[in-house]
């Protein structure tokens, strides 16, 4: 090999890396969430969303494994152990005076016990779970579907959003404790394979999974499926709740359709 | 099949050292759409990829059982930090590369250096945005290249014939001495590797990216069976990724290599010469 080869490829590759050093800097202005462009690409997220939308039939089922699937303990993410005071009260006493609050659009607002909950008709499913971060964990959740829960407050017709409020605290600032939040549509909320879960693995949900309910959106990312939830609202509008944005990670510029 | 009126225009069109017109509007402008899209998909998914620097073979991510194939992360050897790239059950250190990496005026503990990613920082929301909207671009290009290309006949440039495969051994001798022919048609090799890219890297890329997306394997779920599960097709888009890669560099090398200028002329204004001397 001659020695010009050798020093073009050194050349090469240095080029490579020194060009590309200073170009990829250039494009950390695409962080800022305000940003005409940052705004702009975002419109790719609607994009994905009336597509899978239109693309996907809205009774589709995500995947259901089979027993031998579930081979480790589903891993825990987020808050796994809320320290808030109504709700170590709540789990002390073994969650037997939680009521979920079920309100806001509806005919007939309600306050359910875990005892009436597990009392409704409940569906068993073993689903992988898919982390915004890239892993997947395959478990066995049992639960009340959503869509009974509705039926029992009957959503008035311009509900368009299902809006989570949960237990857990993420962050305090100078206006008090930010609770994580989460939002779904009504095809979602509707949904077969969304469920209410109060039952992990043929046992009791742990703390550390959501207990004493967390609700599963088998066909988005992990992040929609709030855990230690308090109240359901039902909505026309996301504004009001939180900053907007749909949920807590969706205010820090997550897009609020995970179904990618 | 060309007839032969077709070849013998051809061939006077490409008389030796003459400019012929080699590369139509379609071919240079999805050229320049899919360089772009590329680079922010390649930058993006690091940062993505950086939220779990960890690639599993199956279903799911074993926690509970190994089924790791590669990690990247960092240890600590007394009192100090060290970045540690697991391959196979090998481990390597690479500090300053990955797991360990130059920030600022100090290291921080994340895969990729911020030259690597876009954003340079850690943030995974803007990555995300950024890769599914250039993931679009990509797709769109993609569909108007094949329509023009079918219309065109461009796609005919780029499927190796027998003749073509029977040339291969020469073919790839002259690559060896770094002699490159300039009579305007791709050679075997070059069409072996465009058609590569276009016909089996990018879709793969699109379809293991999608079978991700547990919106869409809801739709598909024979994407998760074509792929061997969600955590391998993740796997088999970094891997094609890094093939990706090294055809980006070989490509750079062989312009370089083969006369930047006419080549580069060739990509913007379509206009190509020819080689003074004419080889058979």
């Amino acid at each position: 090999m001659s020695p010009i080869f050798l020093s073009r490829r050194r050349f090469l590759t240095g080029a490579t890396i020194a060009s590309t050093a200073p170009l990829a800097g250039c494009f950390d202005f695409l962080g800022d969430r305000s940003g005409e462009v940052r705004g702009a690409l975002e419109t790719a997220n609607s994009l994905t969303y009336h597509a899978q939308r239109l693309l996907l039939g809205s009774d589709d089922l995500a995947r259901e494994y089979s027993e031998s699937e579930i081979r480790q303990p589903q891993r825990p993410n987020g808050s796994t152990n809320p320290s808030d005071r109504a709700y170590v009260a709540l789990a002390r006493g073994g969650f037997s005076d939680y009521r979920l609050k079920v309100g806001g659009l509806v005919d007939k607002p309600t306050e359910l016990s875990l005892g009436e909950l597990q009392a409704m008709p409940s569906r068993t499913q073993i689903t992988r779970h898919d982390c915004v971060e890239g892993w997947s964990c395959i478990a066995k959740w049992t639960g009340v579907p959503l869509s009974t829960v509705l039926d029992h407050v009957s959503p008035k017709p311009a509900a368009r959003f299902v809006v989570f409020d949960c237990f857990d605290t993420m962050q305090r600032n100078a206006l008090g404790a930010i609770k994580y939040y989460e939002s779904i549509d009504m095809a979602d909320a509707r949904h077969p394979q969304t469920i209410l879960a109060y039952g992990l693995n043929d046992q009791s949900l742990p703390i550390s999974n959501g207990a004493p309910l967390r609700v599963r959106v088998e066909r988005q990312l992990g992040y929609k499926m709030a855990k230690y939830i308090r109240a359901i609202t039902v909505t026309e509008t996301l504004e009001g709740f939180g900053q907007g944005g749909g949920g807590y990670w969706e205010d820090r510029g997550y897009e609020w359709f995970a179904g990618i | 099949m060309t007839t032969e009126t077709e070849h013998v225009e051809a061939e006077a069109g490409r008389k030796a050292g003459s400019l012929i017109y080699r590369q139509k509007l379609t071919t240079r402008l999805t050229h320049w759409l899919w360089v772009i899209s590329l680079f922010f998909m390649l930058l993006s998914g690091l940062q993505i990829f950086m939220a779990r620097p960890d690639l599993y073979i199956g279903q799911q991510s074993g926690f509970g059982f190994d089924n790791t194939v590669l990690s990247i992360g960092s240890v600590r050897i007394e009192g100090e930090w060290q970045g540690r790239t697991t391959l196979f059950g090998e481990s390597f250190d690479t500090t300053g590369w990955l797991g360990l990496v130059p920030q600022g005026d100090q290291m921080a503990r994340k895969a990729f250096p911020g030259w690597m990613t876009v954003p340079g920082n850690r943030d995974l929301a803007t990555g995300r945005v950024v890769h599914f909207f250039f993931a679009w671009v990509l797709v769109a290009t993609l569909l108007v290249w094949l329509v023009a290309s079918l219309a065109n006949r461009h796609l005919r440039d780029l499927i190796p014939t027998l003749s073509d495969l029977k040339r291969l051994p020469g073919d790839v001798a002259d690559h060896l001495r770094l002699r490159f022919p300039h009579h305007g048609r791709y050679n075997v090799l070059q069409k072996l590797s465009y058609a590569g890219v276009l016909f089996v890297a990018l879709p793969v890329m699109i379809l293991t990216g999608l079978t991700m997306s547990p919106g869409v394997v809801a739709e598909a779920p024979f994407l998760l069976d074509l792929f061997g599960g969600r955590q391998t097709a993740r796997t088999i888009h970094f891997v094609v990724m890094l093939a990706l890669v090294l055809f980006f560099i070989v490509h750079l090398a062989m312009v370089l290599l083969a006369g930047p200028l006419n080549e580069l002329r060739s990509i913007i204004t379509g206009w190509y010469r020819t080689d003074t001397e004419s080889r058979t």
